[in-house]
């Protein structure tokens, strides 16, 4: 991370240099700054809200019934996570969330699994792989019906906005498949690595 | 159809979500809802200051990175390899731009409906790949930024081959079906 954010800053002040569009970046820096609170506080009150929800759902059992049913894909994919932690359910929310196109209740039920996640993990700043397996995921866009791309299409005069569904159903699963064999890889590799370290 | 389905079904989602979980736990298992809801319902606002510096960062350099025009050299850099492979060059920077920016790249792929058209081979498949990919860095710095980890470790690389993953795929389907 350290490198692609130096990357993506030292890129843009030397192409800036060459172009000579130094006010531009200048002016942005400040605008995506705004921009950053901006979205952090309208986050609040979905977050707020979805949360709230989840905690009744959870307290009469529903979350539990619905981690219980996608346990054996979770002990696949979350092998560290023990079967009956908190942080499946809100996974399971999460993925049921984005599947049906909810991201604004998905970003909260995703930011509680983090945090689930986090009281499992011995090293605080530190990704386990169950975190980089279910930030990795949300890479392939779980999404199922991509409802803003249909609406901006039909915005723009398509014959048949929906069309791409099935299509895009086709890539989405295809790109859920190599995140997950990735960071599988990555992380057995990461493992051996330490092992080699240490020894 | 289907469109005024999903929109339909978009809009009832929700409402009902929040009549039936409630009502479920009042009416079933006897839960105080009304306290519950408080109670989970407080941890909102810290988690969404939480990631404020993490978004902060991660926004101020994408910013920097599309103001300053530098996408234009990646497209010029990449695109002998990409016109090597088929894949339509005027999609390229709207593909690139998604893994930093949902906002922007929705904005480039309204210009390429504009220029050729929704219906075109090319409108088909950024809308694929728009569907079928996201906004990673976005992703990356809010959820690892509500619990304050720092170090990702082979995160980033493995969601970008993810992305990536996405937009071949999508290229694929896209020749197959249309």
């Amino acid at each position: 991370m350290n490198i692609v954010w130096l990357l993506l800053i030292g890129a843009a002040v030397i192409t800036a240099v060459f172009k000579g569009t130094m006010a531009e970046v200048s002016n942005s820096v400040f605008t995506s700054a705004t921009t950053a609170i901006e979205l952090a506080i309208g986050l609040v009150g979905g977050m707020t809200l979805f949360l709230g929800l989840m905690r009744v759902a959870q307290d009469c059992g529903l979350v539990q019934v619905l981690a219980r049913a996608l346990r054996p894909v979770f002990r696949f994919l979350f092998p560290d996570v023990p079967k009956d932690h908190p942080a499946l359910g809100a996974m399971a929310m999460n993925f049921g969330a984005n599947m049906l196109g909810l991201g604004d209740a998905a970003t909260p039920f995703g930011l509680k699994a983090m945090q689930d996640l986090q009281t499992l993990n011995p090293d605080k700043e530190t990704a386990t792989d169950a975190m980089a397996m279910f930030v990795t995921l949300h890479s392939s866009s779980l999404q199922l019906i991509p409802v803003m791309v249909i609406s901006l299409r039909a915005a723009a005069g398509s014959k048949n906005p929906s069309e791409i569904i099935v299509a895009t159903i086709f890539a989405t699963t295809v790109s859920m498949a190599v995140a997950i064999v990735t960071s599988k890889l990555f992380a057995r590799w990461y493992a051996r690595r330490r092992e080699g370290g240490a020894a | 159809m289907i469109r005024d389905l999903v929109n339909a079904a978009s809009s009832w989602i929700v409402p009902l979500l929040i009549l039936g979980v409630p009502l479920y736990a009042f009416a079933a298992k006897r839960i105080r809802v009304y306290e519950s809801f408080i109670e989970g319902a407080k941890e909102g606002f810290e988690i969404g200051v939480r990631i404020m510096p993490y978004l902060v960062a991660i926004l101020v350099a994408i910013g920097m990175f599309r103001a300053s025009g530098a996408m234009d050299w990646l497209v010029w850099i990449l695109q002998p390899m990409v016109a090597w492979a088929g894949f339509p060059v005027e999609a390229l920077p709207s593909s690139l731009m998604r893994s930093l920016s949902g906002s922007a790249a929705f904005a480039m792929s309204s210009e390429i409906f504009k220029i050729y058209g929704p219906d075109s081979f090319i409108g088909r498949l950024v809308s694929v790949i728009q569907g079928s990919t996201e906004t990673t860095f976005y992703i990356m710095a809010v959820y690892f930024g509500c619990v304050a980890v720092r170090k990702t470790r082979y995160t980033l690389a493995a969601s970008l081959i993810t992305d990536l993953s996405g937009i071949v795929a999508a290229f694929i389907i896209c020749s197959l079906l249309f």
